[in-house]
């Protein structure tokens, strides 16, 4: 049990670590970018203003409003005490709202959209790779083939495609937004039907493209361990093809899953684009207006919210992975 | 050496993605040598032209014209008969001239016309029929006469005393079009009324430059970290892969968004974007060399060169390089795939390269984006650039995979 534990402890604080970096990073890296966007916004706010001195109070209000007068470490200790209360402070281009309550708004459509469109391309990426290494035939020579070539459209390509077909050709689906642009959110059928249709496209698009890279990793993997020799031993001993197989897959199951951990960074960064592609309104539609408008209060919040989903992501599945593989179980009781 | 080589280009999947990449890369090679316009000339002025080919409106006015007698008035017949205005003739026809429905064909224009000529007369008052519909009919029966008329369209030039007539277009008046300039375009016009081909074709080489640049730096960045890492081990190894580990759980497309907002508009051109990609982008060669030099460290060979007092530098480019050079080539063409698609989505969430010079894939699709191709149907903008992305990304992957097949002999079937 000690080792357990000193095996989470030790994950967790390598998380830790890594989250510190990363608001490190977050906070540094867009504040480096030259010009100044708090003059900016001031300038809107005093144009037309003749008078010099009310000008200069303008610009001082604005520059204490957003800390940008004091040095990069006081504003860094400053920001990082409010960070961690969940206050990112104000928004640039949407001034008077806080960079909390847009992030607030957007991260669950993006989570809602991700989560289960990664899930389901996984698994019917891992059933296809099985198949086409277990049966063959048209699995191995055709549909593999065909979703290989898919899986390496982009995501945002992806999703013009569908779009061009579902919601431009066939009108069968929704082109834009999150749900209809007359609906107010609330807990009505037609609200829960309108986000559902408009739900179906952007989570193709992210399913069919992540079906292929899983699928050729779980064929590897398979035909790989169907050819090792505790295969060919247990068929000396009579045990049945389908216990067999189980075994088979369980074991090469293991490698996706680590897999899987180390791609979400990638797949989460195209799927963001792709919603961008659907004005959906997660994170990747709030990232596009932050850059447009030079919005780095907001744009940092943005990269560290996905950077700690993709790294409470990667815990959850180095966890699963510890609870599922016994040789690592085994590694933690030494 | 030779072998090997010969063993890569007898494996099925390597031979084809080399073959579709080096049709992509000489496209790109040949084709400015025969269109020698500018890719960004803006040659359209509004936007989004279908694919097609474009005539001269003046010209085809002005040149001598030939009669043709082709059955033109058959699809001028169909622009007047729409649906809807088909199916008006049918109810009448069933209505008032007493025609069972079965012997009216509503998709033959020329039929119906016939039907309907023969059965309405203007200048009969039908009972039980709205003035409205009455002056409609009257409308639809005149521009039926008209489409069927062969007068065509008479041309006037403004003279001293106002217009004169100066030339008749008949419906039967054709011209050739090769003593008419003429302008295809294959794929169409983008926003800014840019030839579409010549675009993508300028596009795709520059994202491969980029590609090429971000593998490069890349693989040199993973490569010499990776050698060190693993060869020297100690405090450097335990640094490196502290390093590494943190990039490889910070997703790259974050750092990627913030190093290029930082680097701002100015800086931003195509060899600093792909530099960008590069440095974002080392951590997975780092580790898997750093693994492999691991494993080649103790082998008999390298301790025998270290006996013998060999250099670091000469052991790990004699004794070690030569192990994983299969290996970096394989991670390098994959470093290049990626690095096209970081530059698309960089682009696309608009910190791709600032430049008006130079056209990438992912600016394309950026501006495509941005004047709302995808919304109004206008495919000919952004389909060719991700059909072009997934093509190169797709050979270079298969070519990945066949070198794996080689070089890794258990995964052959």
């Amino acid at each position: 049990m000690k080792g357990v534990r000193k095996y989470y402890g030790q994950k967790i604080f390598w998380y830790i670590l890594t989250l510190i970096f990363a608001v490190i990073l977050n906070f540094v890296l867009p504040r480096l970018m030259p010009g100044n966007p708090v003059s900016a916004i001031a300038s809107r706010a005093a144009s037309g203003m003749t008078d010099a001195s009310a000008i200069q109070k303008v610009y001082n209000e604005y520059a204490e409003k957003f800390g940008v007068n004091l040095p990069m470490y006081q504003q860094f200790f400053r920001w990082f005490k409010n960070a961690i209360r969940g206050d990112f402070g104000i928004s640039f281009s949407q001034y008077p709202r806080t960079v909390s309550d847009i992030i607030k708004s957007a991260v669950w459509w993006t989570i809602a959209l991700q989560l289960p469109a990664i899930i389901v391309g996984w698994i019917l990426g891992n059933i296809l790779g099985a198949i086409a290494a277990y049966i063959r035939g048209v699995f191995d020579k055709a549909i593999l083939p065909l979703f290989l070539f898919i899986g390496n459209f982009p995501a945002f390509g992806m999703a013009t495609i569908l779009m061009y077909i579902f919601a431009i050709k066939l009108r069968v689906a929704p082109a834009s937004g999150g749900y209809g642009f007359d609906l107010i959110p609330n807990a009505s059928w037609t609200f829960f039907k309108s986000i559902i249709s408009h739900y179906q496209l952007p989570f193709w698009s992210i399913v069919l493209i992540t079906i292929g890279g899983q699928a050729i990793g779980m064929r590897s993997m398979s035909i790989y361990e169907l050819n090792a020799d505790y295969v060919k031993y247990s068929r000396f001993l009579g045990i049945k093809d389908r216990k067999i197989v189980g075994y088979v897959f369980r074991n090469a199951m293991l490698p996706q899953i680590t897999g899987l951990a180390l791609s979400l960074g990638t797949m989460m960064g195209g799927a963001l684009v792709a919603e961008m592609i659907f004005s959906y309104p997660g994170l990747g539609t709030t990232l596009l207006s932050a850059v447009n408008g030079q919005d780095y209060p907001l744009l940092s919040a943005c990269t560290l919210i996905i950077t700690i989903m993709v790294l409470i992501a990667n815990l959850v599945v180095e966890i699963l992975y510890g609870i599922i593989d016994p040789r690592v179980k085994a590694n933690q009781q030494d | 050496m030779k072998n090997t080589i010969k063993q890569v280009f007898h494996s099925g999947k390597f031979v084809v993605g080399f073959v579709i990449f080096i049709t992509i890369l000489l496209t790109c090679i040949i084709y400015p040598l025969f269109v020698k316009d500018d890719p960004l000339a803006m040659l359209g002025q509004g936007n989004f032209f279908k694919p097609g080919t474009y005539v001269s409106q003046e010209e085809v006015a002005l040149e001598k014209s030939y009669t043709l007698k082709l059955p033109r008035e058959f699809s001028k017949l169909e622009m007047v008969l729409d649906m809807d205005t088909r199916s008006q003739i049918q109810q009448f026809l069933i209505k008032y001239a007493e025609i069972p429905e079965a012997d009216i064909d509503v998709t033959n224009a020329e039929g119906l016309v016939q039907l309907w000529k023969a059965n309405y007369d203007p200048d009969v008052k039908y009972s039980g029929m709205t003035s409205a519909k009455r002056k409609s009919f009257r409308r639809l029966n005149n521009e039926i006469i008209a489409a069927q008329r062969d007068t065509g369209v008479i041309i006037a030039e403004e003279g001293e005393d106002g217009l004169e007539k100066s030339k008749t277009i008949k419906d039967t008046d054709f011209v050739n079009t090769k003593d008419v300039q003429t302008r295809t375009f294959i794929l169409g016009t983008d926003n800014f009324g840019r030839d579409v081909l010549t675009e993508l074709v300028a596009a795709t080489k520059s994202s491969l430059k980029i590609g090429l640049i971000a593998g490069l730096v890349a693989t040199a960045i993973g490569l010499v970290l990776g050698l060190l890492a693993g060869y020297m081990g100690g405090i450097v190894d335990n640094l490196i892969t502290f390093v590494t580990n943190l990039f490889t759980v910070i997703p790259s497309f974050v750092i990627l968004i913030l190093i290029s907002y930082s680097v701002g508009d100015k800086a931003r051109g195509i060899m600093v974007v792909a530099v960008i990609i590069g440095i974002t982008s080392w951590p997975w060669t780092t580790r898997s060399v750093r693994s492999q030099v691991i494993s080649l460290r103790n082998r008999d060979h390298v301790n025998l060169s270290k006996l013998s007092g060999h250099s670091m530098f000469r052991i790990i480019f004699t004794d070690i390089l030569p192990y994983i050079a299969s290996y970096v080539v394989m991670a390098m063409i994959l470093q290049i795939s990626s690095g096209i698609l970081a530059e698309a989505q960089l682009s696309m969430i608009g910190l791709g390269p600032a430049t008006t010079t130079t056209a990438t894939l992912g600016l394309m699709m950026q501006w495509a984006m941005t004047y709302s191709a995808h919304l109004n149907g206008s495919w000919w903008a952004y389909f060719p650039v991700v059909v072009i992305i997934a093509l190169i990304s797709f050979s270079l992957n298969l070519m990945n995979t066949g070198l794996d097949q080689v070089f890794n002999p258990q995964l052959r079937d």
